[in-house]
């Protein structure tokens, strides 16, 4: 780790890998719609307008930048070190998910494809995509597990009055990972006028990359805002893990900054013990292929992979983007998981301290800050990434204390 | 020579194709597998594709996704598939049987264990679709070194430099996807196929089998006219679906009669 830290980070090699891990693993159908892809994001990456488009809809349209915020009166009730909130729950559409579908929708006009399709598990990816497809002019349509589509109504609610067509998935867990494997079996019968928009640093090549170059707005921008706000930068950033875009948007810019502890929360659902989770890197999961990446998942003996369970959709994955299991082995970043009655405590804490409604996949995150904050001096500096708001969250919490809304 | 070669030098020599008909293994119950196995075989297979289940078979369409549901519902997995292989190659010696699926079981056993272990099954090829070739060097020079053949897909959208690349890896026989989708998809267009396939031909000596959208003996047999080998799996499989304990192997036996007489006739 000491040379990396000296050297420059640069990751992925030229074919997706972070190691062992990411990679292209689809079928022979999709390898030229991914060349394409790789090629036109190649060209576009680093290119002065098309960055610029980015950064106007960006200002413009998501309001960022997103602000940081100290939580002062959570701090104090924790007791302990300073808790800090990346407010990406501000941001239009009320996650940290718009960063990234711009950025793709962007690609795909560029490249004359009139049609994006999403995947989405908690519909926050799926509203982002319809969202901007209603901007854009393209027709847009999200594949979402039949199971997800019942617990999350409103989202669903949402997508279509943005004019989204959303298919329930019927096969397999009927959750995130089955809308994906059915949005891929979409992409790989209409390439030509196709653009898949993947939510999150999973995926094959590009994918992983791209995600996280989009979400990297979130560490850019909160590494100049911690510099204005407290001259320096935080001990810890700590976000939440599903796949885990929003972490590794706050992640990325910070992997050469030393002395920042990055800490990423996976969902230990009903405890890690139970088996009923979705936490690959936390629980040691072995290493496996799905979905067109090499990372850690969570399968059987005989290399199937199993249910997962979180009580917030947007975590129930049974893998994790591959740069996060890079940096776990690389030991730059820490995983740990925290379980749905952790993560509800500390829900509701936030509610009725601060006012701010958290989403269920980000109260993970600010569950296990509050657990380091009381071991930490009240001079240290914890950063969370509030990768969304909660309003989506509502009934699942409602039902969770017998209330009908 | 492998027996996959011998089988294709032999139709050659007969001006004849390959019919081979793709099951999954376990569907609909690992019972029955053997006897399917030998049931083709004595209908008219040259060879076998026998699918791996798997939890999330990205690259099927709905049928053979079932497939693997049953199977898996039974709880077969890459360990029963190569015991069944075992059980059939105790009275057959002679009919290749490919294994095809996705790389997730392989990895889950180990590259290195499953090579020897599909080996020792009797395993003749093996068509992993999520490994494409710069992903699974090792594996390929593993399966060549122990005797099977690398199988693997090309596509509507490979271009000539990745066709290039992809029959320098393979061996046994190319698979050529008929149609840009997942499994039992649509039906293909037999024109542009067979120039497709002609295309690759100039690149290679290997045989060119096709499938993904061969629905009914007339597409198989026009597809024959210019192909190696004929892939029938979803058709298989819903004959598979709609039959009971009971009509199961005459069910694939009059399909599986019906195949082979309008590709020779």
């Amino acid at each position: 780790m000491q040379d990396s830290i000296n050297q420059r980070y640069d990751m992925p090699d030229e074919r997706g890998h972070f190691g062992q891990f990411g990679g292209t693993f689809v079928a022979e159908t999709l390898v030229e719609a991914l060349e394409e892809l790789r090629l036109m994001y190649e060209k576009y990456r680093y290119d002065a307008e098309f960055l610029a488009e980015y950064a106007y809809d960006l200002k413009h349209f998501v309001g960022r930048p997103s602000p940081v915020y100290h939580a002062a009166r959570w701090s104090n009730k924790v007791g302990g070190a300073q808790i800090y909130l990346k407010r990406e729950d501000l941001n239009h559409t009320g996650a940290h998910k718009v960063n990234n579908t711009i950025g793709q929708a962007l690609l795909a006009k560029r490249m004359g494809k009139p049609r994006v399709i999403a995947e989405t598990g908690a519909g926050q990816h799926g509203v982002a995509t319809a969202t901007i497809a209603a901007r854009l002019g393209l027709e847009c349509v999200v594949y979402m597990g039949s199971e997800d589509v019942k617990r999350q109504a409103p989202n669903v609610f949402r997508m279509k009055l943005l004019g989204a067509t959303v298919v329930p998935v019927t096969s397999g867990s009927k959750t995130l990972k089955d809308a994906l494997n059915e949005a891929m079996r979409d992409w790989v019968t209409n390439i030509e006028n196709t653009f898949y928009i993947i939510g999150t640093v999973a995926g094959p090549h590009p994918y992983p990359m791209m995600v996280r170059d989009f979400q990297a707005i979130i560490g850019i921008e909160a590494k100049q805002q911690m510099q204005e706000m407290v001259g320096r930068q935080p001990d810890a950033v700590v976000a939440c893990v599903g796949g885990g875009s929003n972490a590794m948007g706050i992640f990325y810019p910070y992997i050469d900054v030393p002395n920042v502890r990055l800490i990423g929360v996976e969902a230990a659902g009903h405890g890690l013990e139970t088996g009923m989770h979705a936490a690959p890197l936390t629980a040691n999961s072995p290493v496996g292929v799905l979905h067109g990446n090499r990372t850690y998942l969570m399968q059987d003996n005989d290399g199937n992979i199993i249910e997962t369970h979180s009580v917030s959709a947007g975590l129930d994955y049974p893998g994790v983007g591959p740069e996060h299991a890079w940096l776990k082995d690389i030991k730059r970043a820490e995983y740990v998981a925290i379980t749905d009655d952790e993560a509800m405590v500390a829900f509701h804490s936030l509610c009725r301290t601060e006012g701010i409604i958290p989403a269920l996949e980000s109260s993970h995150a600010l569950a296990h800050a509050e657990k380091m904050a009381k071991t930490m001096r009240k001079d240290q500096i914890i950063l969370v990434n509030l990768s969304g708001r909660g309003d989506k969250d509502i009934n699942t919490v409602a039902k969770l204390a017998n209330i009908t809304l | 020579m492998s027996r996959i070669q011998t089988v294709f030098s032999a139709l050659k020599a007969n001006n004849k194709k390959a019919l081979i008909p793709y099951i999954t293994a376990g569907d609909p119950h690992p019972k029955h597998t053997v006897n399917l196995l030998h049931a083709l075989v004595k209908t008219g297979a040259d060879m076998i594709e026998l699918g791996i289940p798997f939890s999330d078979p990205m690259a099927d369409g709905p049928v053979i996704q079932r497939a693997s549901e049953r199977a898996l519902q039974h709880k077969v997995g890459l360990k029963n598939v190569l015991d069944m292989v075992a059980e059939f190659r105790t009275t057959d010696t002679t009919t290749p049987i490919i294994l095809m699926g996705y790389a997730n079981p392989i990895e889950a056993m180990g590259q290195a264990a499953f090579t020897q272990a599909a080996k020792i099954a009797g395993v003749d090829g093996v068509l992993t679709v999520d490994y494409p070739p710069e992903e699974c060097t090792e594996f390929i020079a593993g399966l060549q070194a122990n005797g099977m053949d690398s199988i693997f897909l090309l596509s509507p959208t490979s271009d000539a430099a990745r066709v290039s690349l992809i029959v320098n890896q393979a061996s046994g026989f190319l698979y050529y996807v008929s149609l840009k989708g997942v499994t039992g998809a649509a039906n293909l267009d037999v024109e542009q196929v067979k120039a497709r396939v002609a295309e690759i031909r100039t690149k290679t000596n290997l045989p060119i089998g096709v499938g993904f959208g061969v629905k009914d003996a007339a597409t198989a047999k026009n597809v024959a006219a210019f192909a190696d080998a004929v892939v029938v799996g979803s058709r298989m499989v819903t004959t598979i679906e709609d039959s009971n304990d009971d009509n199961l192997i005459a069910n694939i036996s009059a399909l599986m009669h019906e195949l082979r007489a309008t590709i020779d006739a």
